[in-house]
Parts: C-alpha cells; structure tokens; sequence
C-alpha cells in the first residue's frame, strides 16, 4: 500500500494512454474460439483451448474486458470523477442490454421457424422447448428481465451484471487495488460457501454466475490499474513459469481423459473424488488456477512491445478485439445461422469447416469495416490526430 | 433469402426422403457399449432361474405415440431381442414411462417400483425433462443418487441412460450438462451407462439415419427405437457374461 493512492494510478497504463496490443490480440482470438465452440458438433472446436485445459475462451473474454474497463474508466473516473464515470459505464451497461435483446430477437425467430417446420415423432419430447413460444407473454417478458436465456446466450447477461457493479468496485480499486481484489476474492467465497446466485426462468440459475464470475472481472481490472506491474516480478521468475506450465500440462492430460474413455483408469480415485465436477457455473478454482497458469505463460513468452504485434499477419485478431462487442454478437448471431444452414443441409465435417472459416472471416471484414466507420468520424484506433476516446482507448470497455 | 431457403429447405427434403427409403444395419461398435462392470444380478437371474425381469423408467422419450406405439418402442424391442438371444429364458420387461417425470420424480418411484416389480435390472432413462425444465445439475445429480440408492436397497443391477441425439433442437435445449452429469454419476457408483446420446449421434455421422429429417411418419422413429433395443439387449448380454459366443454384434 502506497500513501498516495493517486501515485499508484499515474503510473499505471490507466492513465498512460499506451495501448497494449496483447489484450486486443487475444480477445479477438478469444471471441473467434467463442464462435467457434458456439456451433454445436462443430469439428472445427476441436482446436479450441477448451478440449485441452479446464479454462476456455470466456475466461479470456472476462478477464480482459475487466482489465479494459479498469484501464478505459479508471482515467475517465481518475480525470474527471466517479459521477461521470459511472454514467458512462452504465450507457456501456445499456448499450450490451440493447445488443443482447437484439441477439435475442435473432434467437427467437430461429425458433419460431424451427417450430414451424420441423416436426418428428422422435422427438417429441424434446420439441417440448417450443413451447414457451405459446406463452409469449411471460417469455419476453423473462427475456427483458434477463431470466430466461437461450443457450449460449449467458455471456452478455453476465457481462451488464458486472458492468453495473463496477462504478463502486473501480472507486476502491483506484484507492485500495489489493483492498479491492480482496472484497472480490470474499465475495466469491462467500458465494461458493452459501450458494447464491441469480435466479433464472423457468427454473434454476444463471449459467454463469455473476457473484463468481466477478473475480475474475475485478481481477483483470486490478491488473489493469497497477497489480500486472507489482505482478511483474513474480511473472519474469522462472519458479512460477515451471509452476504454470506443470499444471497446464496435468491440465491437459486430465482433459485428454475425457476424450479417450480408456485413459480414464489412469486418474486415481481420490483425485477424481476431490477434482470432479469442474464446475463453470461457479467458476471452479481449477478453472480460474488455468487461466492463471495460461495467462502467466502468456505473459513470460509473449513481452508488451514484442515486434509480432506490429506484424500483418495478427491484425485481424487485433482489429477483432478492438470491437469486442460488435463482434461478439455477431459470433453469437453466426453460430445460430451455421448451425441453422447445418441442420438444414444434413451437413457434414466439410460443411463445418466452411462456415467456421467463413465466419471468422466475416468476423474479420466487419472488424474491418468498423474500424473504417471510426476513421472517417475520426475517433478510431486508425485516426491519430485527435487525443484517443476514453470509450475506444485499448479497445472497447 | 427466399430463395435461399427453399434452395435449403428442398435439400432438406430430398435428404429425408432418401433416408425414409433404406433401411441400414444400425450395429454400433462394441466400444459404444462399455460392459467393464459386472451385471452380477442379471447373471445370477439367468443362470438360477432362467429369468430376467426388467424394469424401465423413464420419460417421454422411452416412448413412441402413435397406433400401437408401446409395441415399437425400445422397451419392448429390448424384451423381443432379449428372447431371441437368450432362448430358454423367460424375459419380462416392464415399462414405467410417464411424460414430463423429472429425476426427482422419478427417484422418489423407484423405491415403489422395485418393491412392486422386483426387478434385477433397472434401465433409467433420465435427463431430458431436466434439460427441458432447467433443473439446478447439482440437484440433478442428488437426485440420481437417490434413486440409484433405492434400486440397490431393492437388490437390482442399474443401467443409467442419457438422452437422445437431438441436432435439430441442439441449440436451444442444453443437454450437454445432464449428460456429463450422467456420465459423472456412472463412473462414481461405477455402474453402465447405455449412451443414447453418443450411440445417436454415432448413427448420424454414419448416414444410419438422418436425425435432421422432418417427417410425421412413424417409420423412422420406430426403426430408431428398434435399434435402441437391440444395442440395449447388446450390452446387458456382454456386462451380464453369460453369452461369450454371442458378444460380438448387435444383430
């Protein structure tokens, strides 16, 4: 703890203005994998970090939009105070409600149409899920209230939960960062001991819950405003990177368990009993542990101002997550039209690698274009002239 | 768009149209049928008393509607190829299926049933009104143990089974979470789990069937089921290690 807390902040890159192109870099690659693993039965998955590790891409996702949202709102709140950084974090708030319920427009015509034509005695009992489409009354009305959400559409939800906690989390986190991240660190206990999360329609809970979810949120803002500096030695030393990697590779060779049956023996009894479930819902410590070590390794081999950054080949991941909500729902929206050409075509491997590929590549093109639009106003990351928008520096919130 | 869609949606046709018409063997491969635990009840059943009673508890998808949909049905597929397979045995199944049980519900009547039935098998199907209603997993899982409890209080083997393979409704009903639940279970209590989902879905990449096909008919439904039964009658005959020359094939 430092005397002056304002000394800590002014060091920090939350008002140093550097953009570090690492975050962008891997959010994008993060919110191609989320696409990815979005499309059921897609073999083009197999290359996500999920079948390899306990963390996936949405660790990534949350971690990194923390740490944005510390280093884009920690200036505004630093510069110009808490008042007028918390409104522009709740209009960041409202703007991925809108996007969610758009998202959920998509969904529900999907739906509708799946409803309308599709029809096998099979399944009748699970064609049973269409029928909130007659009581449209209640269901958007839980959709409004974010209660009832499709699958693979919990990520937003979780995201604007956060986003409205974060106006007093990022006043203490500017004041007292290892205070902060300790509340947070409780809260997450205190979740896990007692159970809570927010409710969910018709029944059960959200997918991701919120009050775990949070630490890792807080804990990439805690990063972003000071902690990946006091981090830095312990990041540099070869002891935590051995120690990382160890646990990546038991990491790895517990998932490979999963996906060959037979290797299945090879886990003791009492590891399993204390291991299993890996729980996502609650964010599993094991989980969290993974994302630690693949963030720390990360870090060792992958340095702040490492010239690859610059080269041509990463910018469309980088132009990717410098629009991290754009983009996001528009993966969102390509899994559900993939899979819908999918599931109407019969299709096979091929046509999976088609649409993986075809959408990460639209993906790209609208990143792309984006950027163009921001240009021409001049307020984009390809504008130097006028000093960078708190909402766009480092990427979006 | 329009176009697109009718383009789309007569692909669509034709491919179920054309799988309407043959009927493909639907052997599954043996290691979709793990047998690595011992149905010792089961074994006991047949060589003492050349008898096998089982029950099946389950939800609607245990079930075919339709004109004499409880004859087609994997329950009694099951107990037809049971007869063909094991001859000189007498093979009772009997069908507990109810729509919309959850596995709370369903956990709290088994004890009934294996008091009523006396069964020294229990197929469990189980999952996807849980799926369905969005049941809490950890609850889910209680309940499983609940009542895999009440089926070894009443003395039967288990054999728990996971939902269908259902690709047209994949993106709206999250199954994937039960089914990992199930697998859970099976593997801590160390009893069989028959992997309907995975079983399905193996069908599917094969061609077997064509799981995306809209039709109002019966013909495939049926003929699924019939192959559930088999695959089904399959495994209890290899994890029972009564039959050794007849381990092989589904059919």
């Amino acid at each position: 703890m430092v005397a002056n807390p304002m000394a800590i902040v002014s060091q920090t890159p939350a008002v140093s203005g550097e953009r570090d192109l690492r975050l962008d870099l891997f959010r994008g690659v993060a919110l191609w994998l989320i696409f990815l693993d979005h499309i059921p039965d897609n073999i083009v998955s197999w290359i996500t970090i999920r079948n390899y590790g306990f963390s996936d891409a949405t660790e990534i996702f949350i971690f990194i939009s923390g740490y944005t949202a510390a280093f884009v709102y920690g200036r505004t709140m630093h510069q110009r105070g808490f008042v007028l950084a918390s409104a522009r974090i709740l209009r960041r708030a409202w703007q991925i409600y809108v996007a969610h319920i758009f998202l959920f427009t998509i969904f529900m015509a999907e739906i509708a149409y799946v409803a309308a034509t599709f029809e096998n005695p099979l399944y009748a009992e699970e064609m049973k899920i269409l029928d909130f489409l007659k009581q449209p009354d209640i269901t958007i009305f839980q959709a409004l209230l974010l209660k009832f959400k499709p699958v693979n559409m919990d990520v937003l939800p979780l995201y604007i939960v956060l986003l409205l906690l974060f106006p007093p989390a990022l006043f203490l986190l500017l004041r007292r960062p290892n205070l902060a991240l300790a509340v947070s660190a409780v809260v997450y206990a205190l979740a896990w001991k007692f159970d809570f999360n927010l409710p969910a329609y018709p029944n059960g809970v959200w997918f991701f819950n919120p009050f775990a979810w949070q630490l890792l949120f807080v804990f990439g803002a805690w990063c972003a405003v000071g902690g990946a500096q006091r981090l830095g030695g312990v990041l540099r030393s070869p002891i935590v990177l051995a120690v990382a990697l160890a646990y990546l590779l038991f990491a790895f060779a517990i998932t490979l368990t999963w996906h060959i049956e037979s290797l299945d023996r090879f886990v003791p009894g009492w590891l399993a009993e204390w291991m299993y479930p890996i729980d996502k819902t609650n964010l599993d410590v094991l989980r969290f542990a993974h994302f630690l070590a693949l963030a720390a390794v990360t870090v060792y081999f992958v340095p702040v101002h490492w010239s690859g950054l610059k080269s041509p080949i990463l910018q469309p991941a980088i132009r990717c997550g410098q629009h991290s909500l754009e983009i996001f729902c528009l993966g969102v929206f390509l899994a559900f039209a993939g899979q819908f050409i999918i599931a109407e075509s019969s299709g096979g491997p091929l046509l999976q690698t088609a649409i993986s590929v075809l959408g990460i590549f639209i993906m790209i093109a609208t990143a792309n274009l984006i950027s163009w639009y921001k240009s021409i106003e001049g307020r984009g990351p390809l504008s130097k002239a006028k000093p960078p928008d708190a909402d766009l520096a480092g990427g979006e919130a | 768009m329009t176009l697109i869609v009718a383009i789309v949606a007569s692909l669509a046709f034709v491919h179920g149209a054309a799988a309407a018409e043959t009927a493909p063997s639907c052997d599954v491969p043996e290691s979709f049928l793990p047998a690595d635990v011992e149905l010792t009840r089961v074994a006991n059943a047949i060589k003492d008393h050349h008898r096998l009673d089982i029950s099946v508890i389950g939800s609607a998808s245990s079930a075919l509607a339709g004109p004499d949909g409880a004859r087609f049905a994997y329950p009694a597929q099951l107990e037809q190829a049971l007869r063909e397979r094991l001859p000189g045995n007498e093979i009772k199944v009997t069908a507990h299926i109810q729509s919309r049980q959850t596995t709370a519900d369903m956990a709290a009547s088994l004890a009934g049933i294996m008091a009523e039935d006396h069964p020294v098998l229990v197929i469990w199907q189980a999952g996807t009104v849980d799926a369905l209603r969005g049941v809490e997993p950890d609850d889910f899982r209680n309940s499983l143990d609940q009542g895999l409890d009440a089926v070894a209080a009443g003395n039967g083997d288990a054999i728990l089974m996971n939902m269908q393979y259902s690709p047209r409704t994949e993106s709206m009903l999250n199954v994937s979470t039960y089914a990992d639940v199930m697998h859970w279970v099976a593997e801590q209590r160390n009893i069989l789990l028959f992997d309907r989902l995975a079983i399905m879905h193996y069908w599917s990449d094969e061609g077997t069937f064509d799981l995306y096909a809209a039709t109002n008919g019966y013909a495939m439904a049926r003929r699924v089921h019939e192959c559930i039964g088999r695959a089904l009658a399959s495994q209890i005959i290899s994890a029972g290690h009564f039959e050794t020359d007849k381990l092989q094939t589904t059919r």
